[in-house]
């Protein structure tokens, strides 16, 4: 009987301690991060001062994953290779069935951005995409709203077939070398997000003096951190937690500072309604 | 231009040798950078040809999935040194599709998107016309080689499959900055060979020409004169020009010779002529005044009382004889048989001269190495002695030595007087034999003509020699037959 109980105590025991051991092999694993150029996501640097911000904060390693192609971070969402991501408004709202929304970047006071229509410096005519026509175009990519959606809709709206109207369209995989695309000639112009454009303004000047803008879109959510469903509830207020404090310590605000943001607000689906509606109006997918 | 083909070779050899290397460095100049032109030419080719196939492989799968950026990043990636500093970057790099259209540029705002390759002028559509005159997919690299750039075509191709070809294209310009640099090196070192070759030059044209002038100004001077002789030194090389030196001194020597020998022959002949005349007037003059004193003997007799005749007659005769002794002395008869000379003779013509020699306080050194009788007339011999010692006793100034040597040699007596004075000029040297030469004076002048005409009979030869403070006679005598 004794030796029963005893039995039992002892299996109790192991159980706490394995569950213990348990949790603490799950600190010791890493969190994956993925980014996207949905901002300059190939600034080594002061996303590694991020990257070891976040260590620091969640207590626990954290991996950043760059990967071009918006729909490649979002399958590595989908097969769990990824916990939480940066990505563009468009894909959330697309695939809002495979993540949780975590948190919304802040800029000029307001979680939004727009797409702006940029052409070569030396173009001084040119006011709306609709007078693009035969000309080259550079996309971002195929998921992305600023560098796709919105300047198709425009198209559009102009009564005019997206796939038809330029002479060439090709894809340059980030709003960075879009810009460069157009600063080079070798498209006449292209679509690209106003934080990307205003954050480049700052840090590249050289770059930006052979493209200006001509044209601004409407507001659009700006591209929210998410989380892939499946991750642990404590993981994602933790890092929820981390994000949003940013703008509260002097380190955090530094990093703000760099991204070219505020800060960080919990998100909220109704920001994405423009988006929506914006893909419903396009009809793509 | 005929100006200049008239300068002296002392100007013209080294003008012409400064031109030789002037060109001669500008040839060498002008090959070596023909030479850097074609090495830099190749070594551009293939430089683009090998950078055109590494790219043509990474660039086939950007090309396929119509990965514009991509590929434009693929063709811009070796054009990010500045212009300039290598000189094997591209200028430009195009990838062509299969209808020879830009897919993509390094130089979008030059050659944007989709142009066509004949819209970029001529050299791009004759390049177009080779790209499109081998379209498979193993094709060779095409090299072309425009007036202003340099292009390579390297088929974008994978498991025989063509996708396009991409174009690499280097501006000929790069090479100016080389050529610069070689002209510099070239002209620096054509300096320095300069700078070397041209004093060797300067001093080489002067050392042949400078001998070249003398004896070009020497045979300018044959038709007036003797030219003089050159220095042994001018010019001491066995080639052309020293055979030339060589031919010229021969030629001088034969003039001199010649120059001499008419001398000789013309106071040969004047002596000749005044000997005969001399003779036939002595003789013209001798016959009638044998008779004269014949007669003036035979007057004396026969009034040898009357006294004033007797003066009268005495100043006849003494005149009549010194006629007589003046004229036997210009009828020189050497043919006149006579004893042989002998060793005494010439004691007593030491005997003779002694007192003369006293009175001028000069003396006499005869040296005779004769020891028995010589086959020549003692008489004539004897006189020939008299008259050279004589004169040279009368030459000499007082405490002086005159000399005499006499021997045999050759067959020949030889004579050889000498005394100290001041020399014979050389206007009296040349009429030295001639009767009634002579710088002195008290005598007639006849002595060495006389002594003259002595030798010349006995078949032998007398030369003079003077200057200053040496005057000497030189008398050679063929030995005869014995004269018994």
């Amino acid at each position: 009987m004794t030796l029963i109980k005893l039995t039992r105590i002892l299996g109790v025991l192991a159980a706490l301690l394995a569950f213990a051991a348990a949790a603490a092999d799950d600190r010791a694993q890493p969190i994956r991060v993925g980014l996207t150029p949905t901002f300059p996501h190939d600034q080594y640097r002061p996303l590694e001062s991020w990257r070891l911000y976040m260590e620091r904060k969640l207590q626990r390693p954290v991996e950043f994953v760059r990967r071009d192609r918006y729909i490649e971070t979002m399958d590595m969402l989908r097969l769990k290779k990824l916990d939480f991501a940066w990505i563009c408004d468009y894909p959330y709202v697309q695939f809002r069935k495979q993540v949780r929304l975590m948190a919304v970047p802040v800029y000029k006071g307001r979680p939004y951005y727009r797409s702006y229509l940029i052409v070569p410096a030396t173009d001084k005519s040119t006011t709306s995409i609709a007078q693009l026509r035969n000309k080259v175009f550079a996309y971002t990519d195929p998921y992305s709203n600023t560098g796709f959606l919105s300047p198709r809709a425009q198209l559009q709206e102009a009564g005019e077939d997206p796939a038809r109207f330029f002479r060439n369209t090709f894809f340059a995989w980030s709003h960075r070398r879009v810009i460069e695309s157009v600063a080079t000639g070798l498209a006449d112009g292209g679509a690209v997000s106003s934080h990307v454009w205003d954050t480049l303004s700052i840090g590249k000047p050289e770059l930006m003096a052979g493209v200006r803008v001509a044209s601004e879109g409407s507001e659009y959510g700006f591209a929210p951190f998410v989380a892939r469903h499946g991750v642990g509830d404590q993981v994602y207020r933790d890092m929820q937690k981390v994000l949003l404090e940013m703008k509260t310590d002097e380190e955090g605000k530094a990093l703000l500072r760099v991204l070219n943001l505020d800060g960080f607000i919990a998100g909220d689906p109704r920001v994405y309604e423009s988006t929506a509606r914006l893909i419903r109006a396009v009809g793509e997918k | 231009m005929k100006f200049l083909f008239n300068l002296s070779f002392r100007y013209k050899i080294p003008l012409w040798g400064s031109l030789l290397i002037v060109t001669a460095t500008l040839a060498v100049s002008a090959a070596l950078m023909a030479q850097a032109y074609d090495d830099l030419r190749i070594d551009l080719e293939s430089s683009s040809a090998s950078l055109g196939r590494t790219l043509s492989k990474t660039l086939f799968s950007a090309m396929i999935q119509q990965e514009v950026w991509q590929a434009f990043a693929i063709i811009r990636a070796p054009l990010h040194e500045k212009p300039g500093d290598n000189p094997f970057q591209p200028e430009m790099i195009l990838a062509l599709d299969q209808q020879q259209r830009v897919f993509v540029s390094s130089h979008p705002k030059a050659v944007p998107m989709l142009t066509d390759l004949h819209q970029l002028g001529d050299e791009f559509a004759s390049l177009a016309q080779r790209i499109a005159a081998s379209p498979d997919p193993d094709a060779p690299i095409v090299t072309y080689s425009g007036a202003q750039r340099i292009y390579v075509g390297v088929p974008v191709a994978e498991e025989g499959a063509r996708l396009g070809t991409l174009v690499v294209i280097n501006s000929k310009d790069v090479f100016l900055p080389r050529f610069r640099a070689i002209a510099w090196r070239s002209a620096l070192i054509g300096l320095l060979v300069l700078a070397v070759l041209l004093p060797i030059n300067w001093y080489w044209g002067q050392r042949t020409v400078v001998p070249l002038v003398h004896l070009a100004r020497g045979i300018g001077a044959v038709a007036h004169r003797v030219p003089p002789e050159l220095p042994l030194e001018t010019y001491a090389y066995r080639d052309e020009l020293g055979q030339l030196f060589e031919a010229y001194g021969l030629m001088v020597k034969a003039l001199q010779e010649r120059v001499l020998l008419e001398q000789e022959v013309i106071r040969s002949e004047r002596l000749a002529m005044a000997g005969k005349l001399s003779a036939g007037v002595a003789h013209e003059i001798n016959n009638p005044l044998g008779g004269m004193l014949v007669a003036l003997a035979n007057f004396k007799r026969r009034y040898g009382d009357d006294e004033r005749a007797q003066k009268t007659v005495a100043i006849l005769e003494r005149g009549l004889t010194q006629i007589r002794e003046t004229v036997s002395a210009m009828l020189v008869d050497a043919k006149v048989k006579g004893r042989n000379l002998a060793p005494h003779d010439l004691e007593d013509v030491r005997l003779l001269l002694t007192g003369e020699a006293l009175h001028e306080t000069v003396a006499i050194d005869i040296e005779c190495s004769l020891t028995e009788p010589v086959a020549l007339p003692a008489t004539q011999v004897r006189q020939i002695l008299m008259n050279l010692l004589l004169n040279a006793i009368h030459a000499s100034p007082s405490s002086t030595k005159v000399s005499c040597r006499v021997y045999c040699a050759d067959g020949q007596l030889r004579i050889e007087t000498s005394n100290a004075g001041k020399a014979i000029n050389a206007d009296l040297m040349d009429h030295l034999f001639e009767p009634f030469a002579s710088d002195k004076d008290e005598g007639h002048g006849l002595g060495l003509w006389v002594t003259y005409q002595i030798v010349t009979q006995l078949g032998g030869q007398i030369a003079a020699a003077s200057q200053d403070g040496l005057t000497q006679f030189r008398v050679t005598l063929p030995i005869g037959e014995s004269h018994a």
